[in-house]
């Protein structure tokens, strides 16, 4: 296990390095000369020329790559233009919303779609199930920006239950901080919520048919202990994978989703960062995204170890 | 006087699909004793498998309709409520499956699955439960059973599998044992250590057996009685020596026929049946094996036989046993190949 | 040896004609016996009739304002209402459609083609393999949208630059469809056969793993088609994608945001089309994976 982890490890690092390079040539993208863009119309020359040098943009490009990788590496993504702040703190600041968001949406996700996967695959073909799967690929079907355009719509105008929009920080009490992200969860979630149901229902079904639960009902064990303990441990398998996958589109998700609820997390940092054309937070952010991603990818690949034992095997 | 372990009594099956209602087993009658092996044999589809699993009542009770009695020491099983049912299943009764690589569960250790259903049954601990798992691993022959329960299935050759399945199905000690082809996705060797440990065990503990197989090797090997299925019926059940010297039935004759012998004549063919087995949603009007019989006659094509019992106590479904009753003296019922 | 006549010639001729026309014919059946199919393809027909003849059997040009009758509900003249310039909501979420679709479509045909490529070359030259993968990995590593604002904000909003960036983020999604199904045609024996005999590994690429590889491409790029349609929504929703004043699902939601209190209509119109069609290319790929994958096959009930 100890050998794979460090193979798994190593394999990360070329992955890295392309992002990093990416990242870094996004700049390079950019039609023009970058600071002139950066500067907007109304610079001065002098101005341009300032910045040109401040960013390094006249050095030979691998030079720029490297003063810009070592710096990353170091923890250093350089400093907002228009905050006048590293992007580093910019990017800690903001990623407390966007991670609470993000856990709430995938705990509510994982709460209700992995019991509706595992009912409509016990009443497979019946109606619950149909009518489960309906409400799933229309689930599916819903960008959870729209869906949170939609709950807005339903709750600020109509009813007036929960918070449209704001956000408090979990050091003003948790109920306090949940309370301005139960929308926003919900409409992140509910995608989440479609994927994963589908997911484990077909899973079950497979699983269900195996011939190890007819072993395990011919034991005399209760048709309970057969689902939950034999058919689910072995189901949760690809359920895992799917996680890991769709913690990616969670991300996503939150960045239009919060622009919605007006939520000061990652989201509006980007989406701020674009009308200013503040390239550098544009480059920190998704840099620790993408890295942040690829870890946890890493993370769901351990885990694997720890539910299927034919893994731990093959890999020791 | 007490009951007999085991009495199935025109026992039918039947399933509800898509195309309609299809009837696996139809009206299957046979006992099975303490102590005794009855070997249940049929080409596959013959609803041998289906006559196990309703016994165990396994099957998708959505779907399945019971006919008949099935009566385990003078109780129906099949009017037994479901959470009766939980008791008798791997404690009374116990099932061993064709494939052990995919009957056990991949993700929970031998010991695990073993003790499981000492947990359930004996209301032991778990540790208790384990301690006897290792007793049972040790009865069946697995070396050093104590390092082997905490192995995964993976991890152990096809022969230990189906002796963990064997310990599994027995750790309750059930009264009847019923083992589904045990040996047929194994080599010749283990599958007679495998007949080996079964019989011992059944020996020790006095239970009555189901062997289900389609190879008469195994049947002449272990059982005391054979009944012979097809599509959907039992269609001869004598004592094993009988069956094997005297089949009444041109169905069995045909089966012991197209087996090799050792001391065969070279020169001289095998012979296979004739025809296919038809589809079970297309029975024949008359006897089910009639358009593949060269006995048949009008009559066969035309009325089903009736299951009738011979003074020697042997069973037979077929209009002219009377006819086949030397296997020499009667014409050929099998077409060379 | 090999002796034919005339007849036997004919005969043989006949055969397969009669076995393509039962083929066809048993496509046909399960087509129509494919609800999923076929409900998805209903829906697509209709959207894709909407984008045309909407623009047409509207009175109104979608950029035309008129302040005064501006942010009105729907009504007898304005069937889905105004918006906030007083602009007609149902020729703008009509010609939207055009875009918005028409983004989803060119997405879907690019990734499919570039992917399709990738994912042969990368099956097949197994170093080449180990270096584009990396990439895929590094580019998946982004999600969608984010790699999308990102490219979006350097190059600019345009429809133009909308499909270069979703493109982009999709590819290696198909390329990874492609290569593990080509992989697996890679193996077989008669793969190896052929380069045995001298097979050029053009010949064996395109005529003979290429369309083992076909049908989970065509199935992947349809959801790539509906994944195309929310990102250019979330794009022009966060004012990153298709410019004003041009009408597009996602600019039209963009507006509606701003007075979603005022203008519901503004907001469940365009929001409906975009479930409508995502919904409707979900179906259409679940349908199509039913009919074309035999081993899931659910889709034969006589």
């Amino acid at each position: 296990m100890k050998a794979y982890i460090i193979k798994r490890l190593l394999s990360m690092i070329p992955v890295l390095l392309i992002v990093a390079m990416f990242v870094f040539f996004l700049i390079h993208m950019i039609p023009g000369d970058p600071a002139a863009v950066m500067l907007g119309p109304e610079a001065t020359p002098e101005e341009v020329a300032a910045l040109r040098d401040n960013m390094g943009l006249n050095l030979p490009i691998y030079e720029q790559f490297f003063n810009w990788f070592t710096d990353v590496a170091r923890g250093n993504l350089g400093d907002s233009l228009y905050m006048n702040v590293p992007v580093m703190d910019a990017f800690v600041s903001h990623l407390g919303p966007t991670l609470s968001l993000a856990l709430l949406a995938q705990g509510f996700s994982i709460l209700i779609a992995i019991p509706i996967g595992v009912l409509a695959a016990r009443k497979r073909g019946t109606g619950v199930d149909r009518t489960f799967m309906i409400i799933a690929m229309l689930g599916m079907s819903i960008p959870s920006f729209l869906l949170a355009l939609l709950l807005m719509l339903v709750f600020g105008v109509r009813l007036n239950w929960l918070p449209v929009a704001g956000y408090s920080s979990l050091a003003e009490g948790v109920w306090q901080h949940v309370k301005f992200l139960i929308l926003p969860a919900i409409s992140l979630g509910a995608i989440q919520a479609a994927v994963i149901a589908r997911m484990t229902r077909s899973s079950m079904i497979d699983i269900l048919s195996m011939n190890f639960i007819k072993t395990a009902k011919a034991k005399g064990l209760k048709q309970k202990v057969v689902i939950y303990k034999h058919a689910f441990r072995n189901a949760l398998i690809p359920i895992l994978t799917i996680l890991g996958e769709t913690f990616g589109a969670l991300i996503t998700g939150a960045v239009v989703t919060e622009t919605v609820f007006n939520l000061p997390g990652l989201g509006q940092l980007v989406i701020n960062a674009i009308t200013r054309r503040d390239y550098a937070v544009i480059q920190g952010t998704i840099l620790m995204i993408a890295v942040t991603y690829l870890f946890l990818n890493l993370i769901i690949d351990l885990l694997y170890g720890l539910v299927d034992p034919r893994v731990r095997l093959s890999r020791k | 006087m007490s009951h007999p372990l085991l009495e199935v009594k025109e026992l039918k099956t039947r399933f509800s699909t898509e195309k309609g209602t299809i009837t696996a087993v139809d009206g299957v009658t046979f006992n099975v004793d303490y102590g005794e092996t009855l070997g249940v044999v049929g080409e596959s589809g013959c609803g041998k498998s289906v006559t196990a699993e309703s016994i165990m009542r396994l099957l998708n009770e959505k779907s399945t309709k019971y006919g008949g009695e099935i009566l385990y020491k003078g109780r129906d099983l099949l009017s037994l409520p479901e959470s009766k049912m939980l008791d008798i299943r791997g404690n009374e009764i116990s099932m061993i499956f064709q494939d052990a690589m995919t009957s056990l569960n991949p993700v929970f250790t031998i010991g695990d699955q073993i003790a499981e259903s000492i947990v359930v049954h004996q209301k032991l601990s778990k540790k208790e439960a384990m301690k006897k798992a290792v007793e049972m691993l040790r009865v069946t022959g697995i070396p050093s059973p104590e390092k082997r329960i905490h192995e995964y299935p993976h991890e152990i050759s096809g022969g230990m599998r189906q002796r963990v399945m064997i310990a599994m199905a027995l750790s309750c000690q059930p009264s009847l044992l019923i083992a589904d082809e045990p040996t047929t996705a194994l080599d010749v060797t283990i599958q007679a250590q495998i007949l080996e440990v079964i019989n011992e065990l059944k020996e020790e503990l006095n239970m009555g057996v189901i062997m289900i197989t389609h190879d008469l090797g195994v049947v002449a090997e272990v059982c005391t009685r054979v009944a012979v299925m097809y599509l959907g019926q039992v269609i001869e059940e004598a004592d094993v020596d009988t069956l094997f010297d005297s089949p009444r039935h041109p169905y069995t004759r045909g089966l012991l026929q197209s087996i090799p012998k050792i001391n065969g004549d070279r020169e001289q063919k095998l012979h296979t049946i004739k025809g296919v087995v038809p589809a079970l949603d297309n029975v024949p009007k008359g006897c089910r094996f009639a358009p593949r019989c060269s006995f048949a006659t009008e009559k066969c094509l035309e009325e089903a036989p009736v299951l009738d019992e011979l003074p020697n106590g042997q069973k037979v479904r077929c209009w002219h046993h009377a006819r086949i009753k030397e296997r020499e003296d009667v014409p050929d019922a099998i077409e060379a190949t | 040896m090999v002796i034919t006549n005339d007849a036997q010639v004919n005969e043989l001729s006949l055969l397969e004609k009669n076995v393509k026309k039962e083929r066809r014919k048993l496509l046909v059946k399960r087509f129509v016996s494919n609800k999923t199919l076929v409900t998805g393809t209903a829906m697509l027909v209709f959207l894709t009739l909407f984008s045309f003849a909407g623009p047409l059997i509207s009175q109104f040009s979608p950029l035309d304002i008129d302040p005064a009758n501006r942010l009105q509900g729907p009504t007898a003249e304005h069937w889905f209402g105004t918006d906030n310039f007083g602009r007609d909501l149902f020729s703008r979420v009509a010609s939207g459609a055009q875009v918005s679709m028409g983004v989803g479509l060119s997405v879907a045909v690019l990734t499919a083609i570039i992917g399709m490529v990738i994912g042969l070359y990368a099956a097949y030259y197994s170093i080449l393999d180990h270096v584009l993968m990396r990439f895929s990995d590094a580019l998946m590593a982004f999600p969608d949208i984010l790699l999308a604002i990102a490219i979006m904000a350097v190059l600019g909003p345009q429809p133009v630059n909308v499909v270069i960036a979703v493109t982009l983020a999709k590819i290696p999604v198909v390329a990874r469809i492609v290569r593990s199904s080509a992989l697996v045609i890679k193996e077989q024996t008669y793969i190896e056969a052929m380069r045995a005999q001298g097979a050029s590994s053009w010949r064996i690429i395109w005529r003979h793993i290429l369309p083992n590889t076909v049908s989970p491409l065509i199935v992947q790029v349809t959801y790539v088609f509906a994944i195309a349609i929310i990102l250019e929504a979330a794009l022009s929703f966060l004012g990153a994608g298709v410019p004003a004043p041009d009408p597009s699902w996602g600019n039209i939601l963009f507006d509606g945001k701003i007075v979603i209190y005022n203008a519901w209509w503004m907001t469940v119109f365009p929001g409906a089309f975009i479930v409508l069609a995502v919904l409707a290319l979900n179906l259409f790929g679940d349908g199509l994976r039913d009919l074309l994958d035999p081993h899931s096959n659910k889709a034969i009930k006589e």
